[in-house]
């Protein structure tokens, strides 16, 4: 590390110097630098090997039909670097709009290995490089990409909410009743369904049957090529794992998404700013509360705002129980997967149903909560709601804690499926981006409540718990320590809340944010949920991307699980921890 | 410690617990009788995370839990009682708020100078797309639109989920019952 460098406008200065053709600030109301597009991979691996940015959080496209902000016509790639401890280094590449052709920063970094695919699935620019440039979230075959601008949706109405057909004279239209085979639905000159067979290889088996052909002469078992999912109770959701198996072990292991995708970024893009709250929780819906902290905190920076105290204390406190909940869970989920069925899962579930009635009590849902608000929270916590929250945290909850331990953690059963299995070396899970309790189990410390404290996470004694072998047993220590390290923050928070206000300023249902670009992040409980906006100055978002810690972490499975048997997928994939519901978005 | 005495532990943490849910309901029932079990008095002790042994089970549409005041169903509009005029303006706020649009407004004009009046001809909330996220409620300057409590709703055909005004209007009263807290502030801020 050049120890001479410090802060990110410093870093700005320093890769001019030497990069002084290819290098230059981005314009005006942008961040980080622009790299000229044939220099990408070279200053990249400047950055990771001399000055220690070893993690690429977020890969996304930005598409510019038009100059917009001091941007001209292109697509614009978005890269966002961080070190242990710093950042971001945000990295803009102008693709141009006849072609777009990026290099791919897979071999440096693999965890753009997923993002660069989905950037390709959705907005079309292609990655130079990618060893599998596949769509990802949509079908082979689809037409088109539909994050570009000029892409319109079936049910197209118009581009932003609010819709005007809805006052002042606004009669309602079922949207089945505006035809789905109107103007948006296109077929190819003499094309029909009779004669369709597809062209490309839908359901990706291509590769695995290749795989499948080249039988190991050593090896007695034929290969076979199974799927996994889409609807296997394992998989929790709508996750389908591509699979070729020598015997009962794992030669290869493809996850395939996307069943779950509801075009979350386009709808993003047409609602109103304070609209993607609700939408927010609807992501990762194990922890909702902590899925709009990333988004608030990301406008709140373009807005230039500051909740007060008391709305800061609120937020950590929901962000904490949410932690609490989603590891209760999440560890229930693992007995379940290891067969001990579901009398763990139900201790969890119940200890989480105290912590959603504390949640309806403050914000009227249980599950899809919409508390967060740009400057602060949307009610205050009663004294009856705040007495729940603290029998909770102070007696309920490390009551249960001390039980899990007591009958989980040296059970024969659940350590002899879980330990030394799925093991994650500390620099491959670096290299593919992997983030929460799966890298910190690698025994890498980083925890964005420390690296790049938000809110008032400043204020409070915690430790970052950390694993030593990665596996799946030190992925459920790690789980548990950082359930104990929640209660801790939790037992401050309630102590100290201080009194005031819990908005800053006044609650605006229209809401215009100033011209830019913000990328929010939070340790959700899944790891870094970060939130990517572009603002144009209107009451809209340009562009809304979500980096989910799901997603991301999930492009490790198939390196994790080699050499493994089968029943240990279920397992290993339980110890990642994900929501379907967040991967596909 | 030998092979298996964890196994047996949380095996005999099971068996309490499955005890213990049993023991806690016969005693509630001997306590307060049938239909008795989850009344408001008895429900603070037996749900509290403090004072709660085992779990029960609420025969749903027999016994019902209560929901807090803050709870969001799909929303209503609130009119006066004595005059029965609706609070709502027609200005448009919840439907410019909604994140899935599923509110449409049509603003009544005087008959006679046809000039736009400040009330509602026509009020429709689609609640088959409403997500019940209650901005409509929490923006609404007149406080002419609430979030009910209402959970049970249900219909055989689309069309019958698109609520028009009829469908829609709830009395002051009940709005000051199902938030009594709210409706008290509400109160005593007009006072000042």
């Amino acid at each position: 590390m050049n120890e001479s460098i410090g802060s990110t406008t410093d870093i700005v200065t320093h890769l001019q110097e030497r990069f002084p053709d290819a290098v230059q600030p981005a314009p005006a109301p942008y961040q980080g630098i622009l790299v000229a597009q044939d220099r990408l991979v070279e200053v990249a691996t400047y950055l990771r090997d001399e000055l220690d940015f070893a993690y690429l959080s977020s890969v996304t496209v930005v598409d510019y039909p038009q100059p917009l902000n001091g941007m001209p016509a292109c697509y614009d790639v978005v890269y966002h670097f961080f070190q242990g401890r710093g950042g971001p280094l945000t990295l803009h590449v102008q693709a141009d709009r006849e072609n777009p052709v990026v290099p791919s920063l897979v071999p440096l970094f693999p965890s753009a290995l997923f993002q660069e695919r989905e950037a390709w699935d959705l907005m079309g620019v292609r990655f130079d490089g990618h060893p599998d440039l596949r769509r990802i979230l949509l079908w082979e075959g689809f037409d088109g990409h539909p994050l570009r601008k000029d892409w319109k949706e079936v049910y197209y109405e118009e581009e932003h909410k609010p819709f005007g057909s809805r006052f002042p004279d606004g009669r309602p239209v079922p949207a089945e009743s505006r035809s789905p085979f109107g103007d948006n639905l296109r077929y190819p000159p003499g094309w029909s369904p009779r004669d369709w067979r597809p062209l490309v290889d839908v359901w990706g088996y291509a590769p695995h049957d290749e795989l499948a052909r080249q039988e190991d002469p050593n090896h007695p078992a034929d290969r076979v090529v199974l799927n996994m999912g889409p609807h296997h109770p394992s998989t929790h959701g709508v996750l389908r794992l591509l699979v070729t198996l020598e015997g009962e072990r794992i030669v290869k292991l493809e996850p395939m998404m996307g069943f779950l995708h509801r075009c979350h970024e386009k709808i993003g893009e047409r609602n109103v700013w304070l609209g993607n709250i609700p939408y927010t929780d609807r992501l990762d819906y194990v922890c909702a509360m902590s899925n709009e902290l990333p988004y608030v905190l990301a406008v709140e920076k373009l807005l230039g705002v500051e909740p007060p105290p008391r709305a800061q204390y609120i937020r950590v406190i929901m962000a904490e129980f949410t932690r609490f909940l989603n590891h209760a869970v999440s560890i229930g989920f693992t007995g379940n997967d290891l067969g001990i069925y579901f009398t763990a899962m139900l201790y969890a579930l119940e200890e989480r149903e105290h912590i959603l009635d504390l949640f309806e009590m403050v914000s009227g849902s249980r599950l899809m909560c919409n508390y967060m608000r740009f400057g602060g929270v949307a009610h205050d916590m009663s004294e009856e709601a705040i007495a729940l929250a603290r029998a909770l945290a102070f007696e309920r909850l490390p009551r249960y804690l001390d039980q899990l331990e007591s009958y989980f953690t040296d059970n024969e059963l659940f350590k002899a499926r879980a330990v030394g299995v799925g093991v994650l070396p500390p620099e491959m899970a670096v290299a593919y981006g992997c983030t929460g309790p799966l890298l910190r189990a690698s025994g890498v410390p980083y925890d964005v409540r420390r690296a790049e404290p938000y809110f008032a996470y400043d204020d409070f004694n915690f430790d970052i718990v950390v694993g030593q072998n990665g596996d799946v047993y030190d992925r459920y220590l790690v789980r548990v320590g950082e359930m104990r390290q929640s209660l801790r923050i939790l037992q401050q928070a309630l102590n100290r809340l201080p009194d005031g206000p819990i908005m800053a300023g006044r609650k605006s249902a229209t809401l215009k944010v100033p011209a830019g670009e913000s990328y929010g992040r939070i340790e959700a409980p899944k790891g870094e949920l970060g939130f990517y906006i572009v603002s144009d100055g209107g009451p809209n978002p340009y562009r809304y991307h979500i980096r989910a810690p799901s997603f991301v972490n999930l492009g490790v499975m198939g390196e994790i699980c080699w050499g493994h048997l089968i029943a240990d997928v279920v397992i290993i994939l339980a110890s990642i921890d994900i929501t379907l519901g967040e991967v596909d978005r | 410690m030998y092979i298996g005495w964890n196994i047996l532990k949380s095996l005999w943490i099971t068996f309490r617990r499955f005890v213990e849910s049993y023991i806690d309901d016969l005693r509630w029932l001997f306590k307060k009788g049938f239909g008795k079990r989850y009344t408001p008095e008895t429900l603070p002790v037996r749900q509290h995370p403090l004072t709660k042994r085992g779990i029960f089970t609420v025969q749903y549409p027999a016994e019902r839990l209560p929901l807090p005041e803050r709870f969001r169903g799909f929303p209503f509009l609130v009119y006066d009682d004595e005059t029965g005029k609706l609070l709502c303006t027609a200005c448009g706020t919840c439907a410019r708020v909604c994140p899935p649009q599923c509110i449409w407004i049509v603003r009544a004009t005087d008959p006679q100078t046809g000039k736009p009046l400040r009330e509602p001809a026509e009020f429709y909330v689609d609640i088959s797309i409403c997500m019940n996220c209650g901005f409509c409620a929490e923006f609404c300057p007149f406080d002419a639109i609430k979030m009910g409590h209402e959970i049970e709703v249900m219909a055989f055909d689309r069309a019958d989920l698109l609520l028009d005004l009829e469908k829609l209007r709830r009395p002051a009263s009940y709005d000051a019952q199902i938030h009594p807290t709210d409706y008290a502030q509400k109160q005593a801020r007009k006072g000042e």
